[in-house]
């Protein structure tokens, strides 16, 4: 066979080579946009979180004092006067209830003096980029307006996660929803993760290959697509409704006429543990499945309990992957709203969640309400609230992170 | 084969089934205490599935299923009230392919003896101790002495076979199973792996399974030959002094097979 193979050869490589790169350029180009959109998405959030704001003022405080002055460098006995001369005399007698106003602190009565007189207000907003690009013409249309200040406002500060909800923008914060989303959580995660790690063990270490257990494992799968508003009118129906009278906690004397129903965090936690219940058992069912049959062999080879194969190898050796499950049940049950409006999350509560009996707010909800405001300001505030939301987020995944990083030992 | 009144371990007319599959048919072996034994016979002739039996490791395979009786100290293994746990830390086991926890070289020696109810008493090794003399025993302690700490799987494939072997003896068993231990291993790695079990068969009742023929020509006292019937299922041949084994088998299939005309 004294054929030239030669031609063949570096042709098949050409073509070959051509179709490669087509390949990687077409899958370089998929992720790229996908990156694109992440940029895009993040750049947006940013843009609406900082910027321009226009503040108004009922009764501008350069007004309260006199020429030179601020209201911060008075002293107490000039702001009690300001104060007793503009508030009503209602209002007064309410403020002095407990102590006269000398007795004040400086900075609760210059506070007071905004929130009661001053009365700030937004007129307008500018997104960061506006920010940028039009400073001046900003300048010149809010020195046209009458006793108005312009500040370069960052929508996400401390006073956003300390603050309660509040219907003026600029001292609205997130702190009861910041709240309601951690006790929720952490309902959610302490139920759903040992069911459902012990659903996963069960599964593939005790449960046989019959046809039972065939019909359990494919109806979990099935369960974890099912769109989580089902989830909340099955919360609804069960937790909130049959079961008012411990998730109300009437039961241990919570109850007050506010929180007479089943609105409660625990429900909410509970329909969310369901929900997340599929995920956290697939996860740890892999896990599972993933740890070598060569290393139980080993175990039970020098006479250990299936108990004992199970809690010194399997369960070690498997935890990254259950953890990394759970990390995914956190993030879908942080970011959960439909099963939460479903079961009456409320809108507008401004007083902290006591105890897991009490009435809730989340911050998909809380971000959600916002945005669906006609006031421009408040799509800010939810800018803000989604920068806060997406920290919580990756703080705990981090978090998650950390502990599964730390079993990786050998 | 009717030179062994009772054994350790009594086989007597034992069939294994995988569901519907016999994989052994009506095998009767007495294994002898204080001796190796080598099962030997051509791929899926049913060694390793007779050899799983005596500790009841088949019975992690859900289909599997045994007809016949194996004894240890005259107690039927498999009957009802016998916890399969029970006979295994009297009957360890080590595996083909070389299988150490991913843990320390301390833990994999140590944790067989705590699972095991290992309980520090006057006048017996505390539980360090008893790790070094398990690995003395297993010929690897020299070698792991300055690094017990370090993780089991950083061992050589020899190395982690002999720690395999260090995990099965601290348990204190009577009898350690081996499946081709050395199947794995270079010939090197494979004659020191051989230089253990004639060492521990002055402490152990030991059964191995091999491919090897050479191998259980050196190491073993005894050779079962057994092979596969035309349904597929492992008989067993032939079984005596391995010198007679393989110098003058009385079964023309054992000659075939040591002779090398199949298998």
């Amino acid at each position: 066979m004294g054929e030239n193979h030669a031609p063949v050869f570096i042709a098949n490589l050409v073509s070959r080579n051509r179709s490669e790169r087509i390949w990687k350029n077409l899958l370089q180009i998929s992720t790229l946009i996908g990156i694109i959109f992440l940029i895009v998405l993040l750049l947006n959030i940013i843009n609406q979180s900082f910027g321009y704001v226009a503040i108004g003022y009922r009764v501008p405080p350069a007004k309260l004092v006199g020429p030179g002055q601020t209201l911060e460098n008075l002293d107490i006995p000039q702001l009690a006067g300001i104060l007793r001369q503009r508030v009503s005399p209602g209002l007064l007698k309410q403020l002095e209830n407990d102590t006269p106003l000398e007795q004040f602190s400086q900075v609760n009565l210059v506070n007071l003096v905004m929130a009661k007189i001053a009365k700030p207000e937004v007129v307008k907003t500018w997104s960061f980029w506006q920010s940028l690009s039009m400073r001046e013409e900003i300048k010149q249309e809010v020195g046209q307006l009458p006793e108005t200040r312009l500040v370069f406002f960052s929508w996400v500060r401390p006073d956003l996660v300390s603050n309660s909800q509040s219907s003026n923008p600029l001292i609205a914060g997130v702190r009861t929803a910041l709240l309601g989303s951690l006790w929720i959580i952490l309902i959610a995660i302490m139920v759903a993760f040992p069911l459902g790690v012990g659903t996963a063990i069960y599964l593939e270490e005790y449960a046989g290959d019959n046809h039972i257990s065939k019909v359990i494992r494919t109806n979990i799968n099935n369960l974890a697509g099912v769109p989580s508003i089902i989830y909340g009118m099955l919360g609804l129906a069960v937790f909130v409704r049959n079961l008012a009278q411990l998730t109300s906690g009437a039961w241990l004397g919570f109850s007050s006429p506010e929180t007479a129903n089943g609105r409660t965090i625990v429900s909410a936690g509970l329909t969310l543990a369901l929900l997340v219940l599929p995920l956290i058992i697939i996860n740890a069912r892999e896990a599972i499945k993933s740890v070598p049959d060569t290393l139980r062999q080993a175990s039970y080879g020098i006479g250990a309990t299936r108990w004992q194969t199970i809690w010194h190898h399997v369960l070690p050796n498997s935890i990254p992957g259950i953890l990394t499950g759970t990390i995914l049940a956190i993030s879908r049950a942080l970011g959960e709203s439909a099963p939460l409006v479903v079961i009456g999350a409320s809108t507008y509560i401004t007083v902290d969640p006591a105890n897991v009996f009490s009435r809730f707010t989340a911050l998909p909800i809380q971000i959600y309400q916002w945005t669906s405001r006609p006031q421009a300001e408040f799509r800010n505030l939810a800018a803000g609230a989604i920068l806060v939301l997406l920290t919580l987020l990756l703080s705990i995944n981090a978090a998650a992170i950390v502990l599964r990083n730390r079993y990786k030992r050998y | 084969m009717d030179t062994f009144i009772t054994g350790k371990i009594d086989v007597k007319h034992v069939s294994i089934y995988y569901g519907k599959f016999r994989a052994v048919k009506d095998v009767t072996i007495s294994i002898p205490d204080h001796k190796i034994t080598a099962l030997i016979g051509p791929s899926g002739c049913g060694k390793s599935t007779l050899l799983r039996s005596l500790n009841r490791m088949n019975d992690l395979i859900p289909s599997s299923h045994i007809e016949g009786s194996i004894t240890f100290h005259g107690m039927d293994i498999y009957e009802r009230s016998v916890d399969p746990v029970e006979v295994r830390r009297h009957i360890g086991m080590v595996f083909q392919k070389p299988n150490p926890f991913p843990r320390s070289i301390y833990e994999n020696v140590a944790w067989g003896a705590r699972i095991n109810g290992f309980q520090q008493r006057l006048g017996h090794p505390s539980l360090d101790e008893w790790v070094e003399i398990c690995l003395i025993k297993a010929a690897l302690w020299d070698e792991v002495k300055d690094k017990l700490r370090s993780s089991g799987l950083s061992l050589s494939g020899g190395q982690q076979q002999r720690l395999c072997i260090a995990r099965a003896i601290a348990t204190r068993p009577e009898v350690i199973l081996m499946d081709e231990p050395a199947s794995a291993l270079d010939p090197i790695a494979t004659l020191r792996i051989e230089e253990l079990m004639r060492e521990l068969a002055a402490e152990f009742t030991i059964v191995v399974v091999t491919h090897n023929m050479q191998q259980a020509a050196r190491v073993s006292d005894y050779t079962a030959f057994l092979t596969m019937d035309h349904d597929r299922s492992g008989i067993l041949v032939e079984h005596g002094n391995t010198p007679q084994i393989f110098t003058n088998p009385v079964d023309s299939r054992t000659e075939g097979y040591i002779t090398g005309r199949f298998g």
